[in-house]
């Protein structure tokens, strides 16, 4: 919402500190976005008339302007512009000028075709805050005057507030100045209205078919009008405000829109004097707004009639062309009605069409403002038509949906003990809030008020809503500030602490964190061996490449990778720890954390001493299933690492094929784990072994083993052959080549025997050593020599 | 007599060429043979020993013995004075023939990084753990009610429209369209600790949240927010400002401050907009909070007749981005490693 300074200055006297005005509008909830100067002056920008357009045919952007500045000459000038049409009257800078942005305006133009001067917006010169097109000067300015002269203008100050949803009331200039002036202890003083009736009582009949939809709707007749240009001060309000002037009955009707937040519609007397119908429109309905764009309406959409059935504009957004005054009107109806917001938003949403109107019917306007609004319209329409004569009879078609006008609600003051912390008397309040239109009265509850709720405050209901006015206007800055002392005992939780080690462990194993994007493309869990079909859909994606969620963070992980490859980055190792989420049975998905770490260049065994490292830092164990492999991994170079039937996660080297598609090069070990079971295990704490004193034995033992045989196997017999003697048990060597058979490998062991309460004799480590020896070749292996 | 002296003179030629064997030894080993030669059988001072025994007086007896041992002690120190200086003398020489390139060395492995994410989320739960907060996660894919509807968002209100939600389509033909979606915002996982947790309630929650942005440089789809509630008996607006402000300096440096200012959010009512100050006097925006609503606290299983609370939020990635100096918030999240190693 832009308010200009001198038009809020004419509610109270704030005074001329703009800084100070706009630090007291921010601390009141309307945060300042900005604060411009508009009319300081700009030597050099003349008025001048557009005499003819032209396209160049290699210019598509840009158009050709021939004006005349007052000189008779018509000049060239280059314009990215296309708001203006021959006839126009339009600020030129001209050659030499030194514009506000620091640029001077010289004759270089494009094409080799130079340009005479530049036209200009407002905002260019600081004459509006339209940026949008040319600034169009009222018909009828002399040409080759100073603009600044010509428009008579005053410098001024714009502050553009952005006002929040939960103030209907401020995208008026009552609305702020009311607020302000409580803020500042200033004095508000309405604006002068014109309660006149002095003609023939004239009433324009009026029937609302949508109650629900259009609970007041007011018509006021005025007639001996002249429709003319409005005075300049009136058109520079409008055009500061972002607003184009028209005429001056089209102005008035935008001033008190802006004015008093206050929608209404002006309409030729004429098309409309047998009344009106307030309906829904029918599903496909056409109608011609008078932006001259035909809409296509719904059966939700709310439609203005004249008794004819026909419709004169859109309820809440936009009228008719039909209807629309003209240079022949003398005479017109007033309407001034209250819809309702969501409805207003709908329709407006629908059309894609925001408007002055709707933008404020959508939020709520005051429904009781209709008498004070058409009487200022009266007032300031008399300022050109000094013949008006506003006709009694108005019509007031109210239905039982109009909210009443008194709401109240109960405040308990020791609610605003309890939310603001500060003692507030029945009276403090009244001081607080009275002049802002609320009322403070008796409760039959001890300690307890009445508050009366203003009508144009449709966003305050409840208790709650009352004690934010009291802070506002206590000053949040005045409540102070206590940092609580916290009786629970802030750390994190179990898994959070378990997540992070698990994050330093990840990374000191050389893994970088990615953060991959979620969304895959349809397609993408194919890619990877995995189904789509336990995947969510986006209802409503940015793009159709990012409407899947993802069941696995092997998809983005790839990619990451395949990125990183194309770049030529050296020794890949990412990780990713996100959620993935996989539809159950439930409303919501199985949605669970993983962990997945991806190592480019690199095998199985990389994968299983990532996992190992992971596993034992952790705490966690799992049996590995290679008899169950992965789903879009190698399918004899992975894992399934389980807990009985519960699978923890995967590991080993993604599946060739998968890598192809993927566009990677070379092989990629992998390990996924479920942090969501992992993460929860709490294991129980280690229990301290006795360090025996007794000297310790060790020997190394090589096996031939048939492939056949797992390590693992090996490892398990020869624990077991060791008995609780073994203390160490280490595969430092697994070698494969010349002098082992093709189907074999060599499995060299480091065993390391010792007993708690004794030195071992040389008897007991031979026959420990025979015992392993025997149990290797139980297993086909034979000793190496 | 003739005798004594004959011994004083035995005993200090022995010393004489002790001593001059000591200083012949020209290393450690060498010292060590001479000392195993001086304390053997047949070193001169054992034999004068051994022969002490044939001295008759008593006082002569007496005299030799204490010049033999003073003799012994003499030659003792001899020794350890010697191997001190020949064993400095090798050291040296060692230390001196193994010198080695210290940026000579073969990186065995890379420590890799955390993202800048993690770092800054990481950061501010440290920040909230000092002041008393417990960390609270939830779902990203949530339901229309812990999203809006427990959040004092209604089907029907306005601000929904506000937070560009991305929606689930319907698992099937029973489920409502836009029932289920990707949470907007960290709130819902108020709501998911009030109905699990009993006050007092000091919670921050850090999380993944979704909104239907066209990805620019300051904006992705995908981003990160933390949220705080505070619930208990007399907690104040005060108390709300008070937290802002320890957190401020805490997080910020001592130097900055913190206002608050009025604004509108559903589900807070008083709301305000947090600003932070720097010491150059600058205000930069930094996220929203507000006493919250009694109809989240009822939402939350919260008498608000009983108890009052406090809720804010802010960005993560922005705070990722601003300490880092990363000019596109898209760098974030391309997941290159020459990025990505740059913050280890």
């Amino acid at each position: 919402m832009k308010i200009l300074h001198s038009w809020l200055n004419e509610f109270a006297d704030f005074g001329n500190d703009v800084d100070a005005i706009a630090d007291r509008i921010t601390e009141l909830g309307l945060a300042v976005e900005s604060v411009d100067r508009v009319g300081t002056p700009v030597k050099g920008v003349v008025t001048a008339k557009v005499i003819r357009l032209e396209k160049h045919p290699d210019a598509a952007k840009v158009t050709r302007v021939y004006v005349d500045a007052g000189d008779g000459i018509e000049r060239h000038v280059w314009c990215g512009a296309t708001n203006m049409q021959a006839g126009d009257i339009v600020p030129l800078a001209t050659l030499g000028t030194n514009m506000p942005d620091g640029r001077v305006i010289t004759q270089r133009g494009i094409l080799g075709i130079d340009s005479e001067g530049m036209l200009c917006s407002g905002t260019e010169i600081g004459l509006s805050s339209d940026g949008s097109g040319l600034l169009i000067l009222p018909q009828g300015t002399a040409l080759g005057l100073d603009v600044y002269e010509a428009l008579g203008v005053d410098s001024d100050v714009v502050f553009d507030l952005d006002v929040t949803r939960n103030r209907p009331d401020c995208t008026g200039y009552l609305g702020v100045a009311r607020d302000l002036a409580a803020g500042m202890g200033k004095r508000l003083v309405l604006p002068k209205v014109d309660q006149s009736a002095a003609g023939q009582s004239l009433t324009v009949p009026v029937a609302i078919s949508a109650p629900e939809r259009c609970s007041r709707f007011t018509v006021k007749v005025m007639s001996g009008i002249s429709i003319t240009q409005s005075p300049d001060w009136i058109a520079r309000r409008l055009t500061r405000a972002g607003m184009r002037p028209i005429n001056n009955v089209v102005d008035v009707s935008n001033l008190v829109n802006l004015e008093l937040n206050q929608p209404n519609h002006a309409y030729d007397f004429e098309s409309v004097k047998d009344g009106f119908i307030v309906r829904l429109a029918r599903e496909g309905e056409q109608f011609t707004t008078l932006d001259s764009v035909e809409r296509t309406l719904s059966s939700d959409d709310l439609l203005i009639c004249n008794a004819q059935d026909k419709p004169v504009g859109i309820a809440g957004i936009m009228g008719g062309l039909d209807s629309e005054v003209t240079d022949a009107t003398t005479s017109i109806a007033v309407e001034i009605a209250y819809f309702e917001p969501d409805a207003v938003r709908a329709t407006s949403t629908r059309l894609a069409l925001r408007t002055e109107a709707s933008l404020r019917f959508e939020r709520g306007v005051d429904p009781f403002g209709a008498e004070f609004a058409a009487a200022r319209f009266a007032e300031l329409l008399r300022i050109t038509c000094p013949n008006l004569v506003v006709h009694s009879g108005a019509t007031d078609a109210r239905t039982d949906a109009l909210h009443q006008q008194a709401r109240t609600t109960e405040v308990r003051l020791n609610t605003i003990k309890r939310v603001l912390g500060i003692d507030v008397t029945a009276k403090a309040l009244e001081d607080l809030i009275s002049p802002i239109g609320f009322t403070v009265s008796n409760s039959a509850d001890v300690g307890s008020v009445v508050v009366g709720i203003p009508s144009w405050r449709n966003d305050c209901n409840g208790e709650i809503d009352i004690v934010e006015e009291v802070a506002r206007h206590y000053g949040y800055d005045n409540l102070g500030k206590i940092v609580p002392t916290s009786p629970v005992h802030g750390r994190l939780s179990d898994v959070q602490r378990r997540r992070r080690i698990l994050r330093e462990i990840v990374v000191s194993l050389g893994a970088s964190e990615a953060m991959p994007n979620p969304f895959l493309a349809p397609g993408d869990l194919a890619k990877v061996g995995l189904s789509e079909e336990n995947a969510l859909k986006l209802a409503n994606p940015l793009v159709a490449e990012e409407s899947v969620l993802r069941t696995s963070l092997v998809p983005g992980m790839l990619k990451s990778i395949a990125y990183n490859q194309s770049h030529r980055i050296r020794d890949i190792s990412l990780f990713e720890i996100g959620h993935v989420y996989p539809q159950g049975t439930e409303v919501l998905p199985d949605e669970y954390e993983s962990l997945c770490i991806m190592v480019a260049g690199a095998d199985a065994s990389v994968a299983m001493d990532l996992w190992s490292q992971i596993s034992s830092s952790l705490g966690v164990g799992a049996q590995l299933a290679q008899d169950q492999p992965p789903a879009g991994y190698h399918a004899t170079r992975s894992a399934q690492l389980k807990r009985g039937k519960i699978v923890l996660g995967s590991v080993g080297e993604i599946d060739p094929t998968v890598l192809a598609n993927a566009g990677i090069v070379g092989r990629v070990a992998c390990v996924e784990v479920n942090l969501s079971v992992v993460l929860n295990d709490t294991p129980k704490p280690q229990i301290a072994q006795v360090i025996s004193k007794y000297p310790s034995s060790d020997f190394d033992l090589a096996f031939v083993v048939s492939n056949s045989v797992s390590a693992a196997t090996m490892v398990k017999a020869l624990r077991q052959a060791g008995g609780n003697l073994l203390i160490d048990l280490a595969l430092f060597d697994v070698y494969r080549g010349k002098g082992v058979s093709e189907d074999s490998r060599s499995l060299a062991y480091r065993l390391r025997l010792q007993a708690p309460d004794r030195t071992l004799t040389d008897v007991e480590v031979s026959d420990v050593r025979a015992k392993c020896i025997a149990a290797a070749e139980k297993l086909g292996a034979t000793l190496r020599g | 007599m003739s005798s004594s002296s004959t011994l004083a003179s035995e005993i200090s030629q022995a010393q004489t060429e002790a001593l001059s064997a000591i200083a012949g030894a020209l290393d450690a080993a060498g010292l060590r043979s001479v000392q195993a030669e001086l304390a053997g059988k047949k070193s001169a001072l054992t034999v004068l020993r051994s022969q002490l025994g044939k001295i008759q007086d008593a006082e002569e007896r007496k005299s030799a013995g204490q010049a033999i041992h003073a003799c012994a002690q003499t030659i003792e120190a001899a020794i350890g004075e010697r191997m001190a200086l020949l064993l400095a003398g090798e050291r040296a020489q060692q230390v001196a023939s193994e010198a080695m390139d210290l940026s000579e060395f073969v990186t065995a492995k890379r420590r890799g990084s955390t993202h800048i994410v993690t770092q800054a989320t990481q950061r501010l739960e440290d920040v909230f753990i000092g002041l008393g907060f417990q960390v609270a996660e939830g779902p990203e894919v949530e339901t229309d009610f812990y999203n809006f509807e427990a959040l004092n968002m209604p089907k029907t209100h306005p601000a929904r429209s506000e937070f560009d939600t991305m929606f689930i389509e319907p698992a099937s033909a029973d489920q409502e369209p836009n029932s289920v979606l990707l949470r907007t915002h960290t709130s819902p996982v108020q709501i998911r600790v009030m109905q699990s947790w009993k006050p007092p309630i000091y919670a921050v929650m850090p999380g993944r949240v979704f909104r239907r942005d066209t990805p620019d440089a300051t904006h992705m789809p995908v981003f990160h927010q933390i949220e705080g509630i505070v619930v208990d008996k007399g907690i104040t607006f005060a108390h709300l400002a008070g937290i802002i402000e320890a957190f401020t300096k805490a997080f910020f440096g001592n130097e900055f401050t913190s206002r608050l200012r009025p604004s509108f959010f559903p589900f807070t009512e008083p709301s305000a907009e947090f600003d932070i100050r720097r010491a150059n006097g600058a205000w930069i925006e930094l996220g929203g909070c507000g006493m919250m609503h009694p109809n989240v606290l009822r939402a939350g299983g919260i008498d608000p007749d009983e108890y009052t609370g406090f809720a804010f939020g802010f960005g993560i990635d922005r705070m990722a981005k601003e300490r880092h100096n990363v000019e596109d918030i898209r760098e974030m999240y391309t997941n290159d490693l020459r990025f990505l190693r740059q913050f280890s």
